[in-house]
């Protein structure tokens, strides 16, 4: 009897494990089969590098150059205002920050994590986009640069808390032995513990980062959505999730449009894929 | 030159007092042990030399330390400068994930600002051959020190720390980590740097305090109990309780 409830409740977990790799298998079917019939009316090379999309146009002209370019023009902004506040931010936690303001920090940190992306949409659009297009005279503040502010805000969370951890697990051993051969605070934490915590804190930005690219319903709001290959930060952009998000209620099922969104989407899989992957290898490679 | 005086000194954590009234001179060019059971507050007292407890939060001492005559207790105490005069050696060898070659150079970058190439191989070979490890690791300078054994970290620490020229050495019980191979040589090593190096040793092992030091403080629960000439402590403590330690009594 008793092994035979073993053996049942072993059976249940083990089904419980497998069924989220089951269903992230089914998703991944799934987009590739809808995906990849766009390339039956289009070459690859075509779908990424060309440089129109024209969905609903006759014939439709699916290039999707302008929101890859408006994905990285976001994203690289975003990583550009992230990054240093972020890795900044976590040194000043985890090595300088007096135990209380330490905690405030944290608390207002997973605050930050904390507010919905829509909601971070709709305060940039009433704050920051008329601010932009203030300082820079521009006919419109709905810019690349106005969405990479905002999702500069979304990755901060990320970096910060994941460098933070990476630069607190440097043993303690290492900073004493700086500080021993006369070290001041400052060279022990640059050439010492961010060295040290360097793989940990790359892991941090590539998390950040992914979290940017993901990002949808912040870009769309503040963006423009202007599909077309951006030439400097001050202008509308459209990105590959934005593009997704706005037009797969209107794309006509089994349609050309239909299926380059699925390939958008396969497109977006790939890239988020290989910077966790990036991550993770950074996290777990041992020198 | 470069010894150390101690005048009542007191040291808390906090309400705990750690130290109390300590009073010792630890000579130069020699090597001294401390001994004493866990908790007595031996490493404490290493730590205070070169105000490393500063890293402690609530630390509080009264009382003197001068180190050639000038009180290091002082709050403006210059700490780079002491810290480059007195360097110290740690329980678990801590070589920094960087190459042996920049372990070793890490205290030339920090202290001096123009710094040429060929001094820093200079330096590199000196502080090699002072803990003798040059033979061993002249073609490997640029491999990860985490790669290195046990013993060959603890040396690399030693020449690390040689290579900001010290005048006086701490050593947490060095060999703790060790094995007894290791820890002969390592205890070699030391002998050959009691020429240059005036030598604090905290450790566990009478046994390794008996072969190795001139003079020895024995402490308990924060009171250095007796210091004196190694074989007199070891041979006729004038303390019951040094006494009741070293024949086994505690530990």
């Amino acid at each position: 009897m008793r092994k035979i409830k073993e053996f049942l409740i072993e059976k249940l977990i083990l089904i419980c494990g497998l069924a989220s790799i089951f269903f992230v298998g089914l998703i991944f079917i799934f987009l590739l089969k809808e995906g990849l019939a766009v390339f039956k009316s289009v070459s690859a090379f075509a779908f990424l590098g060309g440089s129109k999309w024209y969905p609903i146009s006759e014939p439709p002209q699916l290039g999707i150059l302008p929101l890859i370019l408006g994905s990285l023009v976001v994203t690289v902004g975003a990583a550009i205002i992230s990054i240093p506040i972020g890795v900044g931010c976590a040194v000043y936690i985890a090595e300088i920050a007096p135990l209380k303001i330490k905690e405030v920090l944290k608390a207002g940190i997973e605050l930050l994590a904390a507010i919905p992306s829509v909601v971070l949409g709709f305060i940039g659009m009433i704050t920051l986009v008329p601010l932009v297009k203030k300082v820079f005279h521009l006919p419109t503040g709905l810019t690349a640069l106005s969405g990479s502010i905002m999702l500069a805000f979304m990755a901060m969370p990320t970096i910060v808390s994941i460098a933070e951890d990476a630069l607190y697990s440097v043993p303690k051993n290492y900073k004493e032995g700086a500080f021993a051969l006369g070290a001041t605070h400052w060279q022990t934490i640059y050439r010492v513990i961010l060295p040290a915590a360097s793989r940990g804190i790359l892991a941090a930005i590539m998390l950040g980062i992914g979290r940017v690219i993901g990002e949808t319903m912040a870009v769309m709001m503040i963006t423009g959505n202007a599909a077309v290959i951006p030439k400097s930060i001050l202008v509308p952009v459209r990105t590959l999730t934005a593009t997704i998000a706005a037009e797969m209620g209107e794309a006509v099922v089994g349609s050309e449009h239909y299926f380059a969104l699925f390939a958008i989407g396969i497109v977006l899989f790939v890239i988020s894929f290989a910077i966790n992957v990036t991550a993770d290898l950074c996290l777990h490679e041992r020198i | 030159m470069a010894n150390i005086r101690v005048d009542n000194l007191d040291l808390w954590y906090g309400s705990f007092q750690a130290l109390k009234r300590v009073n010792a001179v630890f000579g130069e060019k020699r090597i001294t042990a401390v001994i004493g059971p866990s908790g007595c507050g031996k490493s404490t007292l290493l730590r205070v030399f070169n105000r490393m407890n500063d890293l402690v939060e609530g630390v509080r001492t009264t009382g003197s330390v001068f180190v050639d005559a000038e009180d290091i207790l002082v709050p403006h105490t210059n700490l780079v400068r002491l810290r480059k005069k007195i360097g110290m050696v740690f329980q678990r060898p801590n070589p920094f994930p960087l190459s042996i070659y920049e372990n070793i150079v890490f205290g030339e970058r920090i202290h001096s600002r123009r710094i040429s190439r060929d001094t820093l191989d200079d330096i590199v070979e000196a502080s090699l051959k002072s803990v003798l490890l040059w033979e061993e690791l002249k073609d490997k300078r640029h491999m990860p020190a985490l790669r290195l054994s046990l013993e060959q970290k603890q040396r690399l620490c030693i020449a690390r720390l040689l290579a900001v020229k010290p005048d006086i050495l701490l050593m947490d019980e060095p060999c703790s980590a060790l094995d007894p191979q290791a820890t002969a040589k390592i205890e070699e090593l030391m002998r050959e740097l009691k020429n240059n190096y005036t030598i604090i040793i905290v450790t566990h092992s009478m046994q390794q305090a008996a072969r190795i030091s001139d003079e020895t403080g024995f402490m308990l629960l924060g009171e250095l109990i007796e210091f004196d000439k190694t074989e007199n402590i070891f041979t006729r403590p004038k303390d019951r309780r040094t006494e009741d330690y070293i024949t086994g009594r505690y530990g």
